[in-house]
This record gives structure tokens, C-alpha cells and sequence, in this order.
């Protein structure tokens, strides 16, 4: 089935367009990788997808599950089943993760139902004590303010905790890779495998090959000026790993100022 | 283009307000305080209206008190006013109540444990402490604030005829708290409060009091002392929490006397009244003195709060420490000016002011003016203020997962005060300012 579906995706930042018109499909199951040189508008593609108020979608559709995802709020997406792991995740200070986390899955459930008086404490601390155990983090972490004083690590391994809780259908992961050692790098990685399976769709945006020898993708595309111009499978990674970019900029850069 | 009509304006509610109160001698009560009540007249009528060209009113501005329409009430005149919410009744400290105050328009209730009285703990209002305690409350009325300090300290002084006395002998410990609630309904009222406490060396006790009212259309004013002795080697912990309705001008004068090894842990929470000025100041007068000052405040609509603090450092070995936070919504304002003083030889003191404030409308403003005055030259003194927005990234983040805007700010403003919850030991009070964040956000 098809879960996430991008028709020639136009979008604004302040007036200056990022992307050109980008289309690309995601079912069920699959695991994408977007690959791209910096400035091409991959972070622009994670946002837009999530509802950041200042990115201004000028033309094009993103349908998820039916639905018309530009209509949407971003708690409203998220709570369809769309998930965005932050490259850069934003400090919340004075609110624990333990606080926000729960906030969140409430959320969910009195969208489901409005008399639901909430998912019991002990239920919840058992849930998160799992899914903590699972990414290798201390219990003392769920006391902490979320992303407040967090390493790089810490905060990557907090976002993928909060894709455990809860439970997306469309993840999308901005440069998760960024900023981690190998070592986080495998916990992080084998978190996100933990959850794929056939129910979850993947999009990972990323930089550097590193973190595709981890999660292994079905499709691989890359990205220049805001549209996709190359797509293929996993071996096309590697071909960019041994070659670059700079292949890629000649053959489309010059098309398009011929 | 069109022509712009012409507009002319003229100035004619320069002077709405009176400049004056329109008490006199006789409004002053009978009773055991005659001759410090004479005093604080006397001192009262020497006052002019505090002006904006006072450098402690500079921010405060008190053109339109209608000062001349407010009335003493009269004896019993609670009877015939709305009476005290049930909820302001409950403990927020503990289980149960050591004993419990209530003071109304022309009235008063009092409860107190008979095992607290057998031990010596006088915890009573004022009118009957004047009949039953006049010796004591005559030693220890006036001592810490002064009729002298201010005009609304001087008004206070002479015409309270609410207020509590709280006395803890020497050794006390009370364990269970103490509670008094100044419950202010009715309109063109003057509340007036005067509250005593002091704790004898090496005594301790919990106590909280609370100032309320319901809103009403029209004005009322509210003019309070609170005088505070914390003896050598003794603990106070004091809550005072401040919900007047959105007619009220509220005035206080406090201040604690702290001395050798004694200790305050001071709470404040104010979300209430029309325009708030209050003067709160620390003395560390003895060696080793400590004291905690904490702050919460939240206003919204045309609020205006004005909290003006001192941490003085009168003795070696002394530490303050204080942090005041507040949101602010609307078209409300804040001001938090606090002075830290160390005297001359109170050496190896350690003070701390923080003034954190978060603005959640264009229109709403906060000012924040530390200060330090330091004459001895071995202390650490460290202060900070700021005012900041409710910003963009964070909510986004919030919303990122499925929390609605609503619950994201409300998240993000429970952290903003979570520094101030966790200096608070008390689960009633936490929850009654989490109450209020609410309220306030929802309202």
C-alpha cells in the first residue's frame, strides 16, 4: 500500500525556493535513503513533511494514508503516524522526558477519545523502561530535561526513543547520523531497525554513506537543487561513496543551464 | 487622497483619582495598641501619595487609586459579603493544620491545637491578641517594620484591625502547620492585615498565609505588614500566597529579621490583584544566618505586580539566596527590582538574586532591575536577569509529536517555573501554582 506519497513538491523559505518540484513515494515496509551535498534542501524536504510553519509549500501534494497532509497541524501529523527524528533536536528545559513523553502518548489517546483519562503511570514507566533498555540508556534518563545539556548522542538516542513510544508509521531521520561515534552510531542504528518492519516506512536523509552500512535501504535517491535526480537501489550509495557528487552535478547542473 | 480629519486632544482626566484617603483619627481601632497606633497616624499623615518621581515607584503608578472612596468595614460586615471558597480552607501543607486563622471584613475565626497552646504557642488575630497577649504583642509590634518605612506601612500600622500574631517559645518545634487566610470580598473596602510572627531561638514552624478575594466590579485596596523574627538556631518556613480579585490595589511591607544560624525558607506566589506593590526585605542580621527567597507570579488582562526585594547582609558568614519567576499575559506587566547590600565586615557572605521572566504576548512586559551594594571585600555575589519569549522551536518540536499547540505552551511554561517547583517542599502549593498556570493560560 502506498503510505507517503510526494507530487512535485514546490516549497519557500522567506521567499526563496528550496524545493523545485520533488516527487517521491514511500510504502509500507520500504526503507528510502535521500542522499545529497549540503544546501540541495534535504533538511527543507524533512521539515516541510512535518508542518514547519516557516516553510511555505508554493505548489505540489503530500498525501499520507488518503489524507492531505498540508492540511494538517504537525501534532496533527504526528499523530496520523508521521514521525521526524530532529538533525538538531530543540531543548525543552524544566520538562523531563519522562513529562513529555507521556504528555505525547496522552495526546494520542484523547485524540483517539476524549474521556480517556490517560495511559496509567505504571504502565508507562514499565513501557519506557523497555524501550530505554532496548537504545542502552540509563533509567536516570527519563528524569532528565529533555535535550537539555544532552551530547550530541544523547540527544539522537532521545529521538529515537521517542520514535519507540510512539510508534510511527512514516519515520523520517535528518541526518541521525550526525554528530555520533561508531559506537552510537550502532546503538542508534539497531534502535531503528528494531522498529522496521512491514508496517513502518522509512525516509533517511542523509550526508555520508556511514550510517546506510547500518540501516539498510530498499531505494536510494539522490538529491540536487531540490528535486530527486537520481534513484536506484542500495548500490548506488556506494557508487557516491567512491565517486562523490561531483559526477552527479556535472551530468544534471549542466542540463539545466543548457 | 483624502484630507485626514483634524483631531484635537484635550486633557481631562488628569486628575481623576484623589490624591488623598479620606481616613481620620477616629478610624483608628481601640484596644491594646493605642499608643503605637497613635505613633503610625502620626507618622501616616506626614506621607504624601507615593508619585512616579519616587525612586522605589518609578514603575508603579498610583494616579488612579480612587484613594478617597475606600471604607473601613465595619464589625460583622462579612456577613453580608460572600463567603470563604471551601478550597482556600484545605491544607497545602501536609495533612492537617497545627491551627488555622481566618480573617474577614469585621471578623475573624481562629482554631488552634490545644496541644500547641500548651506548649506556648500563641497563634491568634490581632484584636484578640490586643485583649489576651497585649504585653507580648506590645513587645514585638513594630519592631521589624516601622510605621516610618512607607505611607501604606504607616496606614497599616494604625488601622489594621485584622491581623495575625504568631509566637513560637524557645525549643518549640511545631509540627504541624499553621495556616491563616485574609479573605477580602466586597467593594470601596480598605483590608487592612498586620502580621506577626516570631520564633523564638531555636524553635520551629511551618506557617502559610494567604490573601484572597473574589473579583468584583469596582475597587477595594489591601494594605499589609508582615513582620518576621526568626531567632538563633531557629527554622521558619513561610508561604504567602496572594489571589486577590482584579479590583484590588494591594501594598505590603515585609521583612524578616533573621539572626545568628537561623533560617527562612520564604515562598511567595502572587497571581492576583489590579496593581500589587510590595516591598520585601531580608535581614541577615546574626552570624551564619540563611535565607531563601522564591518567587512565583503570573499576570494577565491590565495586571500590574511590582515586587521590590532587599537581601541585606548585616553579618559574617551569611546567605541569601533568591529566584523570582513569573509569566506574563495580555497587557500585564511585571517589575522585579531587587538589591542586594552587604555591610561593611559581613565578610564571607554569599548572596544570589535571579529574576527569570517569560512574555507570552507582544503586549505584555516584564522589567528586571538587580542591583548589588557590596562594602566588605570577601563575599561572592552573583545576580542575573532576563526576559524572554515564548519561542517558535520549541513548540514546533512539542507539536512534532502530536501535543496540540495548547499543551505544547503549557509544557513549556511548566518548565519555565520547574527551577521555582523544585524549591518548593510543599505538594498543595506546587499543585496550587500548577493550578494556576492553567488557569492562567486558559483564561
Amino acid at each position: 500500500m502506498s503510505q507517503l506519497e510526494i507530487k512535485n513538491l514546490h516549497v519557500s523559505i522567506e521567499n526563496k525556493e528550496i524545493l523545485k518540484g520533488l516527487s517521491l513515494t514511500i510504502n509500507q515496509g520500504e526503507i528510502h535513503a535521500i542522499m545529497g551535498p549540503n544546501g540541495t534542501g534535504k533538511s527543507t524536504l524533512a521539515y516541510t513533511l512535518m508542518g514547519h510553519p516557516n516553510y511555505k509549500v508554493t505548489e505540489g501534494e503530500i498525501i499520507f494514508k488518503d489524507q492531505n497532509v498540508l492540511e494538517l497541524e504537525p501534532d496533527e501529523r504526528s499523530r496520523a503516524g508521521i514521525f521526524l527524528a530532529f538533525q538538531y533536536p530543540v531543548a525543552i528545559p524544566g520538562v523531563t522526558v519522562a513529562n513529555f513523553l507521556r504528555t505525547a502518548l496522552n495526546a494520542r489517546r484523547r485524540a483517539a477519545n476524549p474521556e480517556d483519562k490517560g495511559m496509567p503511570i505504571l504502565e508507562f514507566r514499565k513501557m519506557l523502561k523497555e524501550k530505554m533498555d532496548m537504545l542502552k540508556m540509563d533509567h536516570a534518563f527519563a528524569g532528565r530535561y529533555l535535550n537539555d545539556g544532552f551530547s550530541g548522542g544523547e540527544k539522537k538516542r532521545a529521538e529515537i526513543l521517542q520514535m519507540a513510544a510512539l510508534k510511527p508509521e512514516m519515520a523520517i531521520l535528518d541526518e541521525t547520523d550526525s554528530g555520533l561515534d561508531i559506537d552510537a552510531l550502532r546503538i542508534v542504528s539497531e534502535g531503528v531497525n528494531a522498529l522496521s518492519g512491514p508496517d513502518l516506512g522509512v525516509l533517511v536523509i542523509t550526508h555520508y554513506q556511514r550510517l546506510l552500512n547500518y540501516i539498510k535501504p530498499n531505494f536510494v535517491h539522490i538529491m540536487l537543487d531540490g528535486r530527486i535526480v537520481e534513484s536506484g537501489g542500495a548500490d548506488l550509495a556506494l557508487h557516491l561513496e567512491e565517486q562523490g557528487y561531483d559526477w552527479v552535478r556535472e551530468k544534471y547542473e549542466e542540463t539545466a543551464e543548457a | 487622497m483624502q484630507e485626514k480629519p483634524k483631531v484635537s486632544v484635550t486633557r481631562t482626566r488628569r486628575d481623576s483619582a484623589s490624591k488623598e484617603f479620606s481616613f481620620t483619627a477616629e478610624s483608628i481601632p481601640d484596644g491594646g495598641l493605642k499608643d503605637i497606633r497613635a505613633r503610625a497616624w502620626d507618622a501616616f499623615i506626614k506621607f504624601s501619595m507615593p508619585i512616579t518621581t519616587d525612586e522605589a515607584w518609578r514603575r508603579t503608578d498610583l494616579r488612579f487609586l480612587p484613594a478617597a472612596d475606600f471604607k473601613i468595614p465595619k464589625d460583622g460586615e462579612f456577613e453580608d459579603l460572600p463567603g470563604v471558597p471551601e478550597n482556600l480552607l484545605r491544607p497545602l501543607t501536609g495533612e492537617q493544620h497545627g491551627g488555622q486563622i481566618t480573617l474577614l471584613p469585621g471578623g475573624s475565626r481562629v482554631e488552634l491545637d490545644p496541644a500547641l497552646v500548651s506548649k506556648g504557642v500563641v497563634f491568634t488575630d490581632i484584636r484578640t491578641a490586643e485583649r489576651e497577649h497585649s504585653d507580648l504583642l506590645n513587645r514585638l509590634i513594630c519592631q521589624v517594620v516601622k510605621p516610618e518605612d512607607g505611607k501604606f506601612a504607616a496606614l497599616a500600622s494604625a488601622l489594621a484591625g485584622n491581623g495575625v500574631l504568631l509566637y513560637v517559645p524557645k525549643n518549640v518545634i511545631v509540627e504541624t502547620p499553621l495556616h491563616s487566610i485574609l479573605w477580602g470580598p466586597g467593594v470601596d473596602l480598605a483590608h487592612f492585615s498586620h502580621l506577626i510572627v516570631y520564633v523564638e531561638d531555636g524553635a520551629s514552624v511551618t506557617y502559610v498565609h494567604e490573601a484572597a478575594s473574589p473579583n468584583e466590579t469596582g475597587h477595594a485596596m489591601h494594605a499589609g505588614i508582615v513582620e518576621i523574627h526568626v531567632g538563633k538556631d531557629s527554622s521558619l518556613r513561610f508561604v504567602e500566597l496572594q489571589s486577590w480579585g482584579r479590583h484590588v490595589w494591594n501594598f505590603s511591607h515585609e521583612r524578616a529579621h533573621v539572626e545568628r544560624g537561623g533560617n527562612l525558607d520564604w515562598i511567595f506566589g502572587a497571581v492576583g490583584s489590579r496593581l500589587t506593590k510590595n516591598f520585601s526585605d531580608l535581614d541577615l542580621a546574626g552570624e551564619g544566618a540563611q535565607g531563601r527567597m522564591s518567587g512565583f507570579y503570573f499576570t494577565d488582562g491590565t495586571q500590574h505586580l511590582d515586587h521590590d526585594t532587599q537581601q541585606n547582609h548585616l553579618a559574617p558568614h551569611t546567605t541569601s539566596d533568591l529566584l523570582f519567576k513569573g509569566a506574563l499575559k495580555g497587557k500585564s506587566r511585571s517589575v522585579w527590582q531587587g538589591m542586594i547590600y552587604v555591610a561593611p565586615g559581613a565578610q564571607k557572605t554569599d548572596g544570589y538574586q535571579a529574576n527569570r521572566n517569560l512574555v507570552l504576548d507582544d503586549q505584555s512586559r516584564a522589567d528586571s532591575i538587580p542591583g548589588l551594594e557590596i562594602l566588605a571585600d570577601d563575599v561572592r555575589c552573583t545576580h542575573g536577569a532576563t526576559v524572554g519569549k515564548l519561542e517558535k522551536e520549541p513548540l514546533f518540536y512539542l507539536k512534532s509529536r502530536g501535543i496540540p499547540q495548547a499543551d505544547a505552551e503549557r509544557l513549556v511554561v511548566e518548565g519555565f517555573f520547574d527551577p521555582i517547583m523544585q524549591r518548593i517542599p510543599f505538594e498543595g502549593v506546587r499543585e496550587r501554582f500548577q493550578q494556576a498556570i492553567q488557569d492562567k493560560l486558559t483564561g
